[in-house]
Order: structure tokens, then sequence, then C-alpha cells
């Protein structure tokens, strides 16, 4: 366990020690035990690794780069197939957009509507959990089969009807939302089945006896357990509702006016990019694609990890 | 010395000692009806939200988008009065909407979609007898196929026995899993069917050709569904087999395992016999809760690949607003999910004797 | 209950003196590997098992003892590893046989009858295929098949043997009781008649009653195969009963071994004597006592005697940290010997250089 970074930090202090180096070692103190877990969690730090290169390639592009480009037309008009080239370093496509600029302006709204729609679901999915857990019988009955029939019920076709009742198709915030409609099943399910079997544990038994409220056991006794779960569904919700969003938009029925990654997949369908030998059009939209999967899937199976030992022995 | 005694007598014995009331009984508890009232029950439930959904939008969608395709000079042009007509009898918008909810229900349950908009007055059942063929066949293949493929990659992933440098399987499988499917195909059509020529580059036939039942049809029907087929296929081994690596992980704590090993058994049968067999268990319940999500990327592999299905037939009908159409398609997928899990259902005890036909 | 008067077995208890070893165990190690560094699970134990002779292994969860026992059969797994020492089984080292030949050993000389019978069946498989597997993975490549009607005999003479109906057979494990269950474990442990079989706490998680029936029958399939047993269990009073010779084990190591009515009556080492007072008896009643301190962790242990912080007998520092040895007082009473954690060390201490 001898590491560059561990010998570098003192374990037994020296007799005069500067503030900053106080300071060093406080701080150390936190991160060292992230750093020790992260070495036997590859797959959480990988994933998060992945999530942060492409924040940073988004975050670096927008300090350097005139986003305002992803407009229609930003490139010079009558030619707009560009290859990429330094002008453009993922060229344009067939109506002008500079596609560098579409890639730093649309990553981050496709994760939005990730999160507002984990956000959602997992709120609604965890309230909905704890309040049939509560009052178990017919309530609790009627969460279940919600959730049972939910789960039956593939989420893209219950979108599809939602996204051709509205009227001039969904912003990005609403396509989240309309996705954590379908998407709260899956936190409750899991929550439900945590909560139930929390209940019947020793210390939350000793806390109901000793007169603790339902909040005050909820939040001291329940929550914490439940982080390592929560946690989990909000990834899984993430990573749902992007999936399903992207479907949405494959099938045209998403915000027209968002260059989100998945309505970059719809142009190029429409415009039959592939047939015109544009691969620089639908390549960066599929990798950063790939990147957030791979990079959610991989934290969710590290958090798989962190509540279920058993699986550490080999992964 | 006392022997322990069975404890369960089987379901038999006890059926051929019960009175009358005592089968009634057995029947209403059993695992089989519950599990098709709770298929009726996914069923109503579903039909009911898309009965509500376009109602809660306030606006008449439908309409307006009728109205602006036909000011377009769009897709209908002859007969729009008598569509229009048609469609306010078949919506009922006038009638209470406990009376809209009863001709919906019964229309439905004659399993009557009603007539497209676009393509009036074909009715949205012809039209999806039409594509459904084409869908069954490269969806059936597919997830037989996936799921096979998958899970058995994924049970050699998981076994401590394979050789080590198939890990290096792993993260490329994984990725695949992670990807949607349709993407996929966007890749493969481009490397496959565009750089190399190899496979045409979509469609179910060449448009030249007439359906018969000769050999240069089938080669050319076969051709055209490779590329989707393999799509779908790539994508659903690399789901299959990340679960099943984990279950077969999971498995090899288990105290039977320890026990099958302890026996001395052959490497192949414990593999077989005592790992595949537990670590099946939950890609088989899995099989049945993804297979909606399965479907949803086959609708959308049909999308990329203008393959005729049903996926198809919903994007055209997407694009011209055609609204019963949309509404029959997303009756027929979600019918056909819940046959699947109730298909699954029935079908699982077989595989775990633990779960009991006459109990839970 | 008093525990020398009700032992049936020593009180018929066959002249070994005489017969080979069944299972020689020699300096054996079992180590873990972990990132906080190397876990030394089994220290350097030595023991042997002669043919005929039921040798029990006792001490506190996380002795090593159900280690070694499943070390013994080579089922370790990663992080584990045998790190050290021999298994002789008749002469053989099971520890430089290749895995095929392991494989084939096990079951037809040297059998597992499982801790946790609850789980050890697979749950969906008939009992009676899960007795016939073993026996068919055995079958010589030469030898002929048996058929279907010689397998299902076999296998309902075996569940008769171990006090089961035949029809046991056609069931699924979740459909037999926990007693139930560990019968059938020990019909599959002596289904091809092995001259060694190791009982890794097979009472665990059955009731009062089950336990002694259990152990009953296992003694009667024991002389039945005139097998030797090493038998792993932290219950005194069942070890008590069963065993002829036994040996306690602590923090890894054997501390003390001896015939079993020797080390009820006269326990040298502080840990057995504490070990045997913690046993609850008829007719005295007394709280219930267990022995004062904590285990050590297995990890990164200091050199000497590792009882030493829990040992009642006032020893100095520097007693504490002489490295102790196992030895021979008398013939078959083995003894780590050391100031602190033997009371009448002085009248062996000329046994050791110490």
């Amino acid at each position: 366990m001898d590491t560059p970074q561990a010998s570098q930090s003192p374990t037994s202090p020296p007799p005069s020690r500067s503030k900053t180096d106080e300071l060093k070692q406080l701080y150390w103190d936190r991160i060292n035990p992230i750093i020790r877990y992260a070495r036997r969690n590859p797959p959480l730090i990988f994933g998060v690794l992945l999530l942060g290169g492409l924040m940073l390639f988004v975050g670096i592009g927008y300090l350097v780069y005139d986003t305002e480009q992803y407009r229609v037309l930003s490139a010079d008009p009558g030619d707009t197939r560009h290859p990429p080239s330094l002008q453009y370093p993922f060229g344009t496509d067939t109506a002008g957009r500079d596609l560098f600029a579409v890639a730093i302006r649309g990553t981050p709204l496709t994760l939005r509507i990730g999160l507002i729609a984990g956000f959602f679901a997992v709120s609604f999915g965890t309230v909905l959990a704890f309040i049939a857990a509560y009052y178990r019988g017919l309530v609790d009955g009627t969460v279940r089969v919600m959730a049972d029939v939910g789960m039956t019920v593939p989420p893209l076709l219950i979108l599809i009807l939602i996204a051709i009742n509205i009227e001039g198709g969904l912003s990005v915030d609403q396509m989240g939302l309309a996705v954590a409609t379908v998407a709260w099943v899956w936190p409750a399910r899991t929550i439900r089945a945590q909560v139930l079997i929390m209940r019947e544990q020793s210390y939350v038994e000793i806390s109901r006896l000793s007169g603790s409220s339902g909040m005050a056991i909820i939040f001291k006794e329940m929550m914490p357990n439940l982080i390592p779960y929560i946690t989990a569904s909000f990834v899984t919700s993430v990573a749902a509702g992007i999936l399903a969003s992207i479907g949405l938009e494959a099938l045209g029925l998403g915000p027209f006016d968002s260059p989100t990654l998945g309505m970059t997949i719809f142009w190029n369908i429409q415009q039959s990019s592939i047939i015109l030998g544009m691969w620089w059009w639908w390549l960066p939209p599929i990798v950063a694609i790939v990147i957030v999967f791979v990079g959610l899937f991989l934290i969710s199976s590290g958090l798989d990890e962190w509540s279920n030992p058993r699986l550490r022995q080999r992964v | 010395m006392t022997p322990d005694g069975v404890r369960s007598e089987s379901v038999v014995s006890r059926l051929k000692h019960a009175t009358f009331t005592e089968l009634l009984f057995v029947v209403f508890h059993s695992f089989l009806l519950r599990r098709f009232l709770f298929f009726l029950l996914v069923i109503w439930i579903a039909a009911t939200v898309i009965f509500i959904i376009p109602r809660l939008s306030g606006q008449d969608p439908v309409k307006e988008k009728l109205l602006l395709e036909a000011q377009r000079g769009g897709a209908i042009q002859t007969g729009f009065e008598q569509m229009a007509e048609a469609y306010q009898k078949r919506l009922g918008l006038d009638q209470p909407i406990l009376t809209q909810y009863k001709n919906y229900m019964f229309d439905l349950v004659r399993f009557d979609l009603g007539t497209s908009i676009a393509f009036y007055p074909r009715s949205v059942n012809s039209m999806i007898a039409d594509s459904i063929l084409w869908t069954i066949g490269l969806l059936g293949t597919v997830i037989v196929l996936g799921f096979l493929i998958g899970t058995l990659a994924g049970a050699l992933l998981g076994w401590p026995r394979s050789p080590g440098y198939l890990q290096f399987l792993f993260m490329p499988l994984l990725t695949l899993s992670a990807v949607p499917q349709y993407l996929l195909g966007l890749i493969l059509i481009y490397v496959l069917a565009f750089k190399f020529s190899w496979f045409p580059l979509f469609g179910a036939y060449n448009p030249g050709t007439l359906p018969s039942w000769d050999f240069a049809y089938i080669w050319d029907v076969i051709q055209h569904a490779i590329l989707p087929a393999l799509a779908f296929i790539l994508g659903a081994i690399g789901f299959w087999a990340v679960g099943m690596r984990g279950m077969m992980i999971n498995n090899q704590g288990e105290d039977f395992m320890i026990q099958a090993e302890a026996k001395g058994l052959k490497g192949a049968r414990i593999f077989m016999r005592y790992a595949v067999r537990n670590a099946m268990l939950p890609q088989v319940t899995g099989l049945a809760l993804s297979y909606g999500t399965l479907l949803s990327g086959a609708i959308l592999i049909e999308r990329i690949f203008m393959y005729p299905g049903i996926g198809d037939t919903l994007f055209q009908a997407i694009r011209l607003s055609d609204f019963f159409v949309i509404r029959g398609v997303v009756m027929t997928v979600i019918l056909s999910v819940a046959t699947a899990t109730f298909l699954v259902d029935v079908l699982y005890p077989l595989l775990d004797p633990r779960i009991n036909y006459g109990r839970r | 209950m008093t525990l020398e008067v009700t032992n049936e077995a020593s009180s018929t208890r066959p002249d070994l003196s005489n017969r080979d070893f069944a299972l020689d165990i020699q300096d054996f190690k079992v180590y873990y590997d972990t990132p906080r560094g190397i876990v030394k699970a089994v220290d350097g134990v030595s023991l042997a098992i002669r043919q005929g002779e039921r040798f029990a292994l006792v001490g506190e969860s996380g002795s090593g003892k159900s280690t070694l026992a499943m070390a013994v059969m080579r089922l370790t797994r990663p992080p584990g590893r045998i790190a050290g020492g021999n298994v002789l089984l008749h002469g053989t080292d099971l520890v430089s046989i290749s895995e095929e030949e392991m494989r084939q050993t096990r079951l037809a000389d040297i059998a597992l009858v499982p801790q946790g019978a609850m789980n050890s069946l697979n749950p969906v498989m008939k009992i009676s295929n899960q007795v016939i597997d073993g026996i068919i993975d055995h079958i010589p490549e030469d030898a002929p098949k048996p058929d279907a009607d010689e397998l299902e005999n076999r296998v309902n003479e075996l569940l008769v043997r171990v006090g089961l109906a035949p029809m046991v057979g056609q069931l699924y494990p979740h459909e037999l009781s926990g007693g139930m269950k560990q019968r059938v474990a020990m019909a599959i442990a002596i289904s091809l008649s092995p001259r060694v079989i190791i009982a890794d706490e097979p009472t665990s998680a059955l009731d009062v009653i089950v336990q002694r029936q259990i152990m009953q029958t296992l003694g009667q399939l024991q002389e039945g195969l005139d097998a030797a047993v090493l038998l792993v269990g932290h219950d005194m009073g069942l070890v008590a009963q069963f065993a002829d010779t036994v040996g306690v084990m602590y923090a890894g190591k054997l501390v003390e071994i001896a015939p079993v009515e020797t080390i009820f009556s006269n326990p040298l080492h502080a840990y057995p004597q504490l070990l045997i007072e913690s046993i609850p008896t008829m007719d005295e009643r007394k709280p219930l006592t267990g022995i004062p301190g904590l285990q050590p962790s297995l990890l990164n242990l200091p050199e000497g005697d590792v009882f030493a912080p829990r040992s009642p007998i006032p020893h100095t520092p520097e007693d504490a940290a002489t490295v102790p040895k196992l030895v021979e007082v008398e013939p078959g009473h083995w003894v780590q010997l050391s100031r602190s954690s033997v009371a009448d060390f002085n009248t062996y201490a000329h046994l050791v250089d110490y």
C-alpha cells in the first residue's frame, strides 16, 4: 500500500509545522480515504472520470469557442458541408450549423434532460415508496400494482403519446419532466422494498419504541441507510431518462430549436448524412452518447458494489 | 430416531382430497389466475392512460394538426369532410366523458383500433397487420439469438475457470450494452453498407422485386435483414452478458457452488447444471421485464433502416400526425408486452421448482 | 449434562494406537492476501488422524478451523491460498497433486459434510440427481456406465442409510426441513464410501434435538465405513459426545490436542480451560460467562503467545513475546507451551528451551 502520495504525507507530524502544512494535512485526511476507496472500486472512478472528461470538454468549449455558431447557417451560406478543419473542428452540417458548437451546446442539454428526469423520478418514487410502506394495505397495493404495470409498459410509448399531444413539441425541460412521469417506477420499487426490510429491523424498532416521531425515524434512521439505493436509483433514472429522450428525439418528437445530442441524431437521419458520407456529423453525438451511457453504467455498477459488498470479490 | 417427515405434500395429492369449495379456493388463489388478472389489469390501465393523456392537454391537437395538414395540402386532400366527420364521431367529443370511455373500451375489446387519418379510409388494423409480420420475423429471431449468445458470453465471463483473456471481452460488451442499438445501427450502415457495400442500405427487400416465395426474393429479404438484426443482437449480447456475468459472480459464493466442487464434480457439470442453471433464473425474469425496452429499441432500429415493420408505421404516423395509427401501434405493442410477460410468468415455475402454481 | 460420563464414544473407544494415519496434516498454512496485508488464517497447524478415529477441531468462530477444513479439501478461494505445508491422505500429498487428481479424490477418498446445510444443495435439482451426479463423475473412463435402475437403487439405499425415506429423492431441496437437508448432505458424502470425512459444523443452524440426531447418524456412518472423521465445531457439548480426540484452535494455531477425556478433565492451556468452564451445566447453576476479551485480528499478528492478552495467568511482557512450541507432554497430549498461557508451565519447562 505504499504510494507516492502516501509517502509524501507524514503520518507523524514533524514538531514544527507551518499553517499551510496543517491545512494540507487536514485536506489530505479527507481525500486519502476517498482515494483508498477508489482503488478498491475502479468502475466508480472510471465512470466519474469519463463523465468528468466530457464535462471538461464542454466547460473549456464554452470558454474558448463561440457556441452561438450552433445555429443554422452559421457557416458561410452556399457552401455549408465542411469536413472538420481548423476553422470548424467538427465540420458543419447541411444546414450550416457549426458542429463543434453543437457538440458543446448539446451535451449539457441532453444531460440536463437526464438530470431533471432523474431528480423528479427519484423524488417522486421515494416519497411514494415511503407512503406505501407506511400506510401498507390498500395504498401499498395500489402503488405496487401501478409500479408493476409501469414496468411492463415501455416508457417510450407513453412518451410518444404525451409528446404528440403537446402543441409545438416539447422543450428540453418539459422533456425531462415527461420522462420523469414514467421513470419513477424503478426507484419506487427498489426503495419500497428496502424500506419494508428496514422497518422490521431492530434499530428502527428501538427508535420507534423510544418515541421518535415518524419524520425523525425517516430522516435520522432510514434515510442514511437508503443513500446507496437512492443514489443508484438516481443514476439509473438519469440513464433511462437520457435513453428515452434520445429515442423520442430520433422519432422527431424532440425540441426542434435545441441542439441536443438526440436532435443532432434526428437531423442526421432526416438528412441521410450517412449516404452523404458526412461521418463527422453523426460521429460526435454518438461518441458523446456512448461516453454518457458507459460512464453512468460504470458509476451505477460501482455503487452496486458499494451497497452489495459480495460483488467486491471479483469485479 | 424419528424421521423428520416430508413437510410439503405435492399439489396433486392435495387436490385429490379437496372438496369442491376447497378446489374453487385453490383455483381462485392460484398463481395462474392471479397472473392472468394482472395481465388484464396491465392492458386496462394502459388503455385508460392512453385515453386520458390526449384529454389532459386541454387542446384538440389532433384536429388542429389535421387542419394544418389540410391547409398545407399535404397527404390528406381527398375526403377531408368525410374524414373530419368520422373523426368527430369516432372521438365523440360532444358526448359525456364516461360515454366516450365506454365506447373506446368497447372498440378495444373488439380490437377495433379505428381508421387512419392520413390514409383514410384505411383501417388501423389493416395497416398494422401489413407491417407486423416484418417486425415479428426480425424481432423474434434477434431476441432469441441475442438472449442466448449474450447469456452464454456472460456465463463464460463470470466463470472463474474461464481463460483469462476472455476478460478483455468485458469492456467491449459493456460498451455495447450501454449504446442504444439504433446508434449501433447507424455505425453499421456507414461501415458495412455505405463504405464496403456488403449489405443494402435500408428497406426489407429491393423496391423493384415483387414478393414471392422464390429463392431470389428470400435471399434478398435475408440480406436486408442482416444489418438491422446485427445492430439489435450486438446490443442485446452486451446487455445480457453484463447481467449474466454479475449473477454468475454472485452465485460463486453460494454454498451449493462450494459443495458442488467438494463433490468432485466435473467442471462442465458444475458450470452448466449448478452455475448457469441458477444464474439463468434472473435472466429469464429480466427477459420478461425488458421485453418492452427491447421492443422500443426495435422500433427505433426499424426507423433507422426504414424497415417496413410496425416501428416504421409508427414513425410515418408521427410524421403525419396520424393519431389513431399512433394509438393503435402503441396499444398493439403494449398488448404484446403484456402477453410476453404473462407467458414468462406462466412458464417460469417450470424453470424454478421453488415457485409453485398452487401458492404465492 | 455431565461431560465425563455421557461420552459414548470414549466408553467404546477403539484402540487406534497401532493403526496408520488416514489424514496427516503437517505445518499447514492458509493465508489471505488482503489490501491491508496478509491474514494468516491457519498458521502452521499439524495434526494427524488415524483410520477410524474421530477428531474434533474446536475454537471460536474466526479461529481458522473452517478455513483449515476447506483448505484440506483444496476448496480455498482467492484471495485465500495454501501458503505451505502438506496434507497427506493415506500418504498422498493433496497439496501437490493436479487439479484433476484432486477432483477425483474429492468424494471418492475424502468427502465433505458441509456447514450450513440450508443452502448447500442446488435449489433447482431433484435430490436424487444431486446424489447421482457425484457418483457418475467418479466413474473411471473405461468402466461400464451404470444403468438408471442401478443408480436409483443406490440412491435409495444411501437415503435409507442416513435415515430418510427413498421418496425424498424425488423432492426438491426447498421441500425438505433443515435436518433432512443435512441428512441428504451426509448421503452424498458417503455415496462413494470415502475413508476420510470432513464435517464442517454439520449441525449449525439446526435445533438442539435435530443436532443430536444428526450427530448420532454421523457416528453410525463413521463406524460403518471405519472412516476417519475431522469434525469442525464450536459446541463443546456435542464434541464431547462424539469425538475420540480434540484439537483446540486459537487465532490460526493449535493450542492443545488431547484425548477427549483428558481435554475435559485435565486441560493444560488456559484457553481450553476457559472454553470448558464456560459450558453451562445442569447441576451447577451459574451465570453464563464467555471468555473475556476478543480474539485478536489475524492481520499482522505479533510474534509470541497470541493468547497472552486474554490469559488470566500472571505473566511478564517477555513471557508473552516468547514464541511458544507445541510439545507432547504425555502420549497423545500436545500443548502449546508458554509461561503466559500455561499455569503448569514449570512442570514441563524441561521439554522446551525457553
